[in-house]
Parts: structure tokens; C-alpha cells; sequence
């Protein structure tokens, strides 16, 4: 190491620390995007992350095409196809929040919060970017999906603006049920317990719905749990958007879900990552 | 005076561990207090509240005048951390973790990157600087750490342990930074297993065992505090031997314990030994090659003043 000398330059403990530019929530922001540049430049860095959002879906859509689509929609594949890769889309994005609990428990696990945590920024900053930060893991998702399945020989019914409308759903879902993984994140000790909660969690939301078949088939008390899902309803928003149909009612559940998550997990979130020493 | 840390009574409990029972720590402004204690005694806890990471169950700590509860986020602005384990991002290069952490301190990117180049280069870490910190040597990650924790041009600097682990050399360079830290103002808290890295950079150190502080003093007034000093001398003519060892028990009223050379060393509780033993041995006209009082070593304090406590827990 070079000689103290050298030093002057790098500390002046009487300077004053680092000024803030402007206070609030756009300061707030600011160190949010600053940290879910940090994510992204991790996802970056190790590609195979994304794989929940491209090749698994993917293999997904392959499986259910060819295993179920025959004995399913009567022989008719190209018909179940088109019903399954909206509720392929829900299921992959609800499965697709279990790896953003995973990480930040493992930033925490080792050590890297503590730094975050002795900076004088906003103590939700942390979580706020790695949120934003999946944005871009739900786009490649939805991107990906719908690229695949048109190679099957999905087709969109509707238009351009339906198309975007559905993205937009998605991402606006994606992003409010996510807390639930961050909250869990934040609850359990390794990011091997965060996965095996969160599993328990998506499977039965993801099955007991009308992802892959049509709840008419159902017992009834599974169909009331089917109703009530958050997933039908998003699966619901998006098949009305891409295939046509009425969108309105599953629309308003899904708002009410997204906000929910938001008003109900985001406060638990924090808390426990505060409580987390 | 005003204290740059400044911590009372501090007590923390984890369910069945009192972490710490009523530590009070002070440094003034511009010095070095090392922190001293063996594994399990309550340093982390205390520096991580100190830090703000922790909130103490009782107690109060300021950081230059600031307290670490209520203005936690103004403390933040004037502290550094360097955690015991390195807390840098492996994913990310060394220059992406410093230019990350101006960023959060709200530097503008140009600023954030000169400032990342400048501690770089600090710390010999340039060449390295576009390599991801996962790839890194231990002490090249203590290194980037310490530049981490240094980004803010931090007042009050924390280290938690900086050498664990670090081979000798390394060692004594972090120890070059430390000083030139505090050549330019900064006050530091330093913990330490190391009694000679306490010995070394501490101004004052206090040593805690049990969540308790069981000694503070300044290095040389801990050695004296706790340790008997030993008064040697060799005379000359080895012949003088007996003359020696005989006048060493007389001023001492210990047993001496001869030594190879032909000389002596006897335990002494005061300074008095000393005139008498230069008065008698002048009187007897023996000539001396060596007279010397040596302070007993902190690894001998440390024994001493944990050795009771420890022989309380049951292994």
C-alpha cells in the first residue's frame, strides 16, 4: 500500500459529507435506482437468473402443449394453446418473484446490507431497488413468452394496444405480489427456506385457479377458491386482452388485489427487513 | 471536552445473551480507541450500535453529539463501517461497489467515480479495479471494503476486527491506513483480537469481557496497571552474580530467577526498587552490561485481566 501521503486527496474528515442535492421522495428515488442499477448489473453478469423467466415458461407451455393439449381441448391443440399462454404468463410471473426473496435474503445472508444499512439513505431504499430492478425480468419475461409461443403458433386476437394493455398489467401485478417474496426474504433464515415458503405459496395459487384448465371442471369448493384467486383474475385480465372478451370485472379484482399486496405486504416487508439485525 | 463517540451504559440482550451489560466508551476527536476482547465478548454488538445497525435496549451513545437513536440518519452521514466479514458485492467489480456507494452518498456520477478512482489507487487497487470483487484476495477485499466505508470522507471511522485474517504484511499495511486516518483528523474505533494492533495504533484501549468493560487505560498505563514490571541486570563479570541476585531480593523481596548470562530478574510493585538497586549496586562497585524495567506485554495484561472471569464459565 502506498505511503500515508498519499492520503490527503482521498479523506478530509472536516469536508462536509457528501451534500444532499434535494431531500424527499425524489432523493429516495434516486438511491432506489442507484441500487436496482446494482441488481441489474448482478442479472446481468449471471445470465442463467433469467432462466425462470425464458427457458422454464417456456418448457412449461411445451409440457402442458403436448402432454394435456390433446386429451384437454378435445384433440384440439392449437385451441388449447391459445388458452393456455395467458395463464402460463400468470403462472411464470407469480414463480418469478421467488427469486427476487432468494436474493435479498442472500444479500443479507452475507453481509452487503450492513453497508446499505450504515448509509444515509432511506431504509426502504434496499428493497425498493431490487423491485424496480425485477421490472426488467418481468419485461424479458413477458417479451420471451409471447415470442415463443407465437413460434407454437399462438396469435394474439386482438391488437397492438391490447398487446401493451396486458403488458402493463402484468408488470403492474408482477410488481405488488412480489412483496410477498421480499417478505419473505426478509422472515426466514437461508435462501433455501425462502424458496420452499414460497413454493408452497405459488403452487396452489397457480394450479388452483383456471391457468390450465377451465374451472368449470372443479369441485365447488375449489372453484370458490378459483374465484378468488388473484391469478384467474389476472389470467382473466390478460385473456380478455389478448384473445377478446370481457376484461372489466377481472380488472377490477386485479386492481384490488395489486393494491392489497402493495398496502398490506409493503409495510410487513419493511418492518421486517428493520427488525432484521 | 466533547467526545467523537460518546457511549454510556450501553446494554443489548439476544433472547438467553446478555451481548452487553452496561459498556460506556469515549473517544475524543482526532484519537484511536481500540476495543479489545476475545471472541463472544461484545465488541460487534457495540460497534453495530454505535453504527447504527443495532438499537440498544438501554443506554445512549452519540456520535459526535448526535444521538444513534433519534438522529440515526444525520450519524450516518459521519460514519464509516468496515464490518469484521468484507461486505462487498461480489457480483459487482471493485470500481461498481465504491461508485454504487457515492452514488447512495448522493455524489454526482462524474464525482463518484473520481472519488472511486482515488481510493483505488489508495489502496493498490487499480489494476484489479475492473475485476469483479468475487475474484478478489482476502485482503484485496479488506482493502476494497475499507474504501467502501472511507467513500464519505467519514469523521468517525469503525473497524470491526480489519486484520482477522490478514497474513502479517497485510496486516501492518492496514495498519499504515489507520494511521494515516487519523494523521488526517478522523477519529477511530477499532476492535481487535490482536493485542499488538491495539498496542500499535491505540491511543487508549478498553477491553471488554462478558459485555462488560473490565479495564481502560492507555496502552502503557494498562501494562502497568495490570502487570508487574521486571527489573533484569546482568552484571559485567559474571562473578558478580551472587552479589546481584542478593541485592535484587533485599530492594524487591522477591526471589530472583537467574538468567543464562549471569544476571537476574526479579518482579517489582514500585518505582523505589529501581533507585535502590542503581544505589546498591553502585555501593557493591559492580559494573552492569545491562539494566533494564520491562513492561509486561498486553498479551500478559490480557491474560490477567480475563483470566478470572474466564475460569467462571463453565468450558
Amino acid at each position: 500500500m502506498s505511503t500515508p501521503t498519499a492520503l490527503p486527496a482521498a479523506t478530509a474528515p472536516t469536508a462536509p459529507t457528501a451534500p444532499a442535492r434535494t431531500g424527499g421522495p425524489l432523493r429516495a428515488l434516486r438511491h432506489a435506482l442507484a441500487l436496482a442499477g446494482r441488481s441489474l448489473l448482478k442479472t446481468a453478469r449471471t445470465p442463467e437468473a433469467l432462466i425462470d423467466v425464458t427457458i422454464q415458461p417456456a418448457i412449461f407451455l411445451v409440457l402442458f402443449t403436448y402432454i394435456f393439449g390433446g386429451a384437454l381441448a378435445a384433440g384440439d391443440r392449437g385451441a388449447y394453446l391459445q388458452f393456455l399462454v395467458p395463464g402460463l404468463l400468470g403462472q411464470s410471473i407469480a414463480l418469478a418473484g421467488v427469486s427476487l426473496g432468494t436474493n435479498l435474503n442472500n444479500d443479507i445472508t452475507k453481509g452487503v446490507f450492513d453497508r446499505f444499512r450504515s448509509l444515509p439513505i432511506a431504509r426502504s431504499a434496499p428493497l425498493v431497488g431490487a423491485v424496480l430492478a425485477d421490472v426488467a425480468r418481468y419485461l424479458v419475461l413477458f417479451c420471451f413468452l409471447m415470442g415463443f409461443a407465437s413460434l407454437m403458433g399462438f396469435r394474439v386476437q386482438t391488437g397492438p394496444l391490447e398487446l401493451l394493455a396486458a403488458l402493463g398489467v402484468s408488470v403492474a401485478f408482477a410488481l405488488s405480489f412480489c412483496w410477498i417474496s421480499v417478505l419473505v426474504g426478509m422472515a426466514v433464515r437461508t435462501p433455501g427456506a425462502v424458496q420452499g415458503v414460497m413454493f408452497l405459496l405459488v403452487l396452489p395459487l397457480s394450479f388452483g385457479s383456471d391457468v390450465f384448465v377451465d374451472a368449470a371442471t372443479m369441485p365447488g369448493w375449489l372453484r370458490a377458491f378459483v374465484d378468488v384467486n388473484p391469478i384467474t383474475h389476472l389470467v382473466g385480465v390478460v385473456r380478455g386482452l389478448l384473445l377478446g372478451g370481457p376484461v372489466a370485472g377481472d380488472l377490477a379484482w386485479t386492481g384490488g388485489w395489486i393494491a392489497f399486496f402493495l398496502v398490506v405486504f409493503v409495510p410487513l416487508a419493511l418492518r421486517a427487513y428493520n427488525r432484521r439485525a | 471536552m466533547t467526545y467523537a463517540i460518546d457511549a454510556d451504559g450501553l446494554r443489548k440482550r439476544f433472547g438467553e445473551t446478555q451481548a452487553l451489560d452496561g459498556v460506556s466508551l469515549r473517544v475524543p476527536q482526532g484519537r484511536v480507541l481500540g476495543v479489545l476482547g476475545p471472541n463472544g465478548a461484545g465488541k460487534t454488538t457495540a460497534v453495530r450500535i454505535l453504527a447504527t445497525l443495532l438499537r440498544p435496549d438501554a443506554g445512549t451513545a452519540r456520535i459526535g453529539g448526535l444521538d444513534v437513536v433519534r438522529d440515526a440518519a444525520r450519524v450516518r452521514r459521519t460514519i464509516g463501517l468496515t464490518g469484521q466479514y468484507a461486505s462487498v458485492d461480489e457480483d459487482l467489480t471493485g470500481v461498481q461497489n465504491l461508485v454504487l456507494i457515492g452514488r447512495l452518498l448522493d455524489l454526482s456520477g462524474r464525482d463518484a467515480r473520481r472519488r472511486a478512482g482515488e481510493l483505488l489507487e489508495w489502496f493498490e487497487l487499480t489494476a484489479a479495479a475492473s475485476r469483479r470483487a468475487g475474484t478478489y484476495s482476502g485482503g484485496m477485499r479488506r482493502r476494497l471494503d475499507l474504501a467502501a466505508s472511507l467513500v464519505g470522507r467519514p469523521a468517525v471511522v469503525f473497524l470491526d476486527e480489519p486484520t482477522t485474517g490478514l497474513d502479517p504484511a497485510k496486516r501492518e499495511a492496514m495498519w499504515d491506513v489507520v494511521r494515516s486516518l487519523v494523521a488526517d483528523g478522523s477519529t477511530v474505533l477499532l476492535t481487535t483480537q490482536y493485542l499488538e494492533e491495539a498496542d500499535q495504533l491505540a491511543d487508549e484501549i478498553t477491553v471488554i469481557d462478558h459485555g462488560r468493560v473490565i479495564a481502560h487505560d492507555t496502552p502503557v498505563g494498562l501494562k502497568r496497571q495490570a502487570g508487574r514490571r521486571t527489573l533484569t541486570v546482568v552484571p559485567v563479570d559474571a562473578a558478580d552474580a551472587p552479589a546481584v541476585a542478593g541485592l535484587l531480593a533485599r530492594v524487591s523481596g522477591e526471589e530472583p530467577v537467574p538468567l543464562a548470562g549471569g544476571g537476574a530478574s526479579v518482579p517489582v510493585l514500585d518505582e523505589a526498587a529501581m533507585g535502590a538497586a542503581v544505589d546498591g549496586l553502585a555501593a557493591a562497585g559492580v559494573a552492569v552490561s545491562e539494566f533494564s524495567l520491562h513492561l509486561p506485554t498486553l498479551d500478559e495484561v490480557f491474560a490477567a485481566l480475563t483470566q478470572p472471569s474466564r475460569e467462571e464459565v463453565p468450558a
